[in-house]
């Protein structure tokens, strides 16, 4: 392994990756997992990220990215440190996910899949998040907050800036 | 954090340990988890799938089908290793039970796996949740490891010589793969598109093995069926659809929340007694019944309406995944529709054509609907459409977008042609958000 590969991900995530290609009855299963672990670490797929999973799990680039492109979680781009899903699907559109989102777009003065100039934040339309009766909700990296106004929105923001990033606990 | 709701004529039997520390392993053997296990350990396989049976459990996911006659399925004898698969890639619109039981309950979930491996004679269990579900991941994870320091898991669970694993598993955002041959696929660590079937998964499943697929709820259900037993069970429901079901109630109602209610429940008196009404005391106009991909149905479908597989689908709609979605009188059904299809669109695999085609076009179609530029001839093409992806594509996610634009279509006609010749949405003065028009 070359020192550039082993500088990509931190000694914490190697490690967790060096457990997970043993946990399946066949090593394959890992890939999903170690996309999205990845993505969490270093902020997008990158091109490194991409060989370097291909590379632990001895299957070619094409099969990685092949899978990765399937996967709506998964981008090939940087987002914000923290990305805004709001989720506007039949449950939190009924009950006013539409003006929850115009409000961030407003904050931020960004639209769909728009990143600040700062990048703080990333914006993002999403589908269902699971959240139906608590609506209308979003998710903030992997943080649901719900049952929401547009008037909880400069509070969502201000709450996030300037706090360490969250490593996808609640 | 989700809020916790409740109303007197819940039955809890799932959600019986919602709210009381149940995620904390020692709270959960407090409360009686773990024996069932220990109970179908000593008990053996012919005696758990026989309590299923009585149970009369049918399948959470939405398509109903018996659990103890999924279970009685698996060979008893196979060369390859048979699994259990937990389906917990709750991603159907309108629909957040399995949320609410990993984030109070996981041991409920590993316990009914265990039990399910039990029965089939499977030496592992996966559970698979959604990606966006990474704190309840994080919680199923702690919980899977509390049980394996107990001796619940591992080469030799409860002290016998019996073997079982959990491995956990995270998607990453994707609804078809909640579908059960995709969600094989996407655990084998492949795009998530669906399988030809037959063979069936009981035969051929993950990694060629036989495998039993159960949604979260079903499989949170086997220890309490074990617990209070099977008959018991299946006396708490209506004919042929044993026990409670955890119903999602949400969009315009009162008091929005996950009810357990029993299987049969009427819909009218789910939305008016235990939901609180409509909100803001305004008209009920339509209900989807069971998650975003079942029809819709009219307040005068709804009266005498026992909220069970059979009676609703006696009614021209699905159960489903028990996700009601009310909808008040001054909604637009038109973007109601479109917006209930574009969502199929997004999540359309693109594998088969009809699907990938089809949720496209009607989604095109709508959208110039809502944006009042529709031509009357567009409401017959809408409906053409949708019955010609009916029953052609290879899993139901193409049946899932059609079956609800029929149901729009069928009903709300006239709402339909009120949106022709360039008048604006009848709805919008009433402030409804409008979509952005491509």
């Amino acid at each position: 392994m070359n020192s550039e590969q082993m500088t990509l991900f931190s000694p914490k995530l190697a490690a967790r990756f060096d457990v997970l290609v043993t946990k399946y009855p066949v090593k394959r299963s890992a890939l999903v997992p170690m996309l999205l672990y990845a993505q969490d670490e270093v902020g997008y797929l990158s091109d490194a990220v991409i060989a370097e999973v291909a590379q632990r799990l001895n299957i070619t680039e094409l099969d990685v990215r092949n899978v990765a492109t399937y996967y709506s979680m998964l981008r090939f781009k940087p987002a914000g440190k923290y990305n805004i899903q709001v989720c506007t699907n039949i449950s939190c559109m009924l009950r006013g996910a539409y003006d929850v989102y115009e409000r961030f777009q407003e904050e931020l003065c960004i639209g769909d899949k728009g990143t600040t100039p700062d990048g703080v934040f990333s914006l993002e339309e999403v589908e269902c998040i699971g959240a139906c009766c608590w609506a209308p909700a979003i998710q903030v990296n992997y943080d649901f907050h719900d049952e929401l106004s547009p008037d909880h929105v400069p509070g969502i923001l201000s709450g996030y800036r300037g706090k360490p990033r969250s490593e996808g606990s609640r | 954090m989700p809020r916790l709701v409740s109303h007197p004529d819940e039955v809890k039997i799932i959600s019986r340990r919602f709210g009381m520390g149940a995620e904390k392993i020692d709270r959960y053997i407090e409360l009686g988890g773990y024996e069932a296990a220990k109970k179908c350990l000593a008990q053996g396989p012919e005696w758990i799938i026989d309590e299923m049976k009585a149970s009369g459990l049918r399948g959470r996911g939405g398509a109903g089908f018996p659990t103890g006659m999924k279970w009685s399925f698996v060979p008893k004898q196979s060369a390859k290793p048979k699994y259990v698969l937990v389906n917990g890639d709750e991603s159907e619109p309108g629909t957040c039970k399995d949320h609410l039981i990993f984030l109070h309950d996981p041991h409920a979930v590993i316990e009914g796996t265990i039990i399910a491996g039990l029965a089939i004679g499977a030496k592992v269990g996966f559970i698979y949740l959604r990606g966006e579900y990474r704190y309840l991941l994080e919680i199923t994870e702690r919980a899977v490891a509390d049980a394996y320091d107990r001796g619940f898991l591992g080469k030799n669970i409860f002290g016998s010589d019996t073997e079982f694993q959990v491995i956990t598993q995270t998607g990453a955002g994707a609804y078809e793969v909640g579908e059960e041959s995709a969600l094989m696929e996407s655990l084998e660590g492949k795009r998530g598109i669906p399988r030809i079937k037959p063979p069936f998964p009981a035969v051929v499943g993950l990694y060629g093995g036989p495998t039993v697929i159960n949604n979260a709820e079903t499989i949170a259900s086997v220890p309490h069926i074990i617990d209070m037993g099977g008959a018991a069970y299946c006396a708490v429901g209506s004919s042929r659809n044993g026990g409670t079901r955890l119903f999602s109630l949400s969009g315009h109602i009162e008091r929005p929340g996950v009810y357990e209610l029993p299987m049969g429940y009427n819909l009218k008196k789910m939305i008016y007694d235990v939901g609180g009404g409509v909100k803001g005391g305004r008209k009920l106009k339509a209900v989807v019944p069971g998650g975003s991909s079942t029809p819709v149905l009219l307040p005068e479908e709804i009266e005498n309406l026992g909220m069970d597989f059979d009676q609703v689908g006696k009614a021209g709609s699905m159960l489903g995944s028990g996700g009601v979605v009310v909808i008040d009188d001054q909604t637009c059904i038109v973007e109601f529709a479109l917006r209930t299809i574009s969502f199929y669109a997004h999540e359309s695999c693109g594998w088969c054509i009809p699907c990938r085609e089809g949720t496209d076009w009607l989604k095109k179609s709508l959208t110039r609907f809502h944006a009042g530029f529709g031509a009357a001839s567009d409401i017959d093409n809408i409906q053409y459409i949708a019955e010609n992806m009916m029953g052609r594509t290879f899993c139901p996610l193409g049946d899932a977008a059609a079956m609800p634009t029929l149901g729009f279509v069928k009903k709300f006609r006239k709402e339909f042609e009120d949106h022709l010749n360039g008048k604006p949405c009848p709805f919008a003065k009433h402030g409804v958000p409008q979509l952005t028009v491509v």
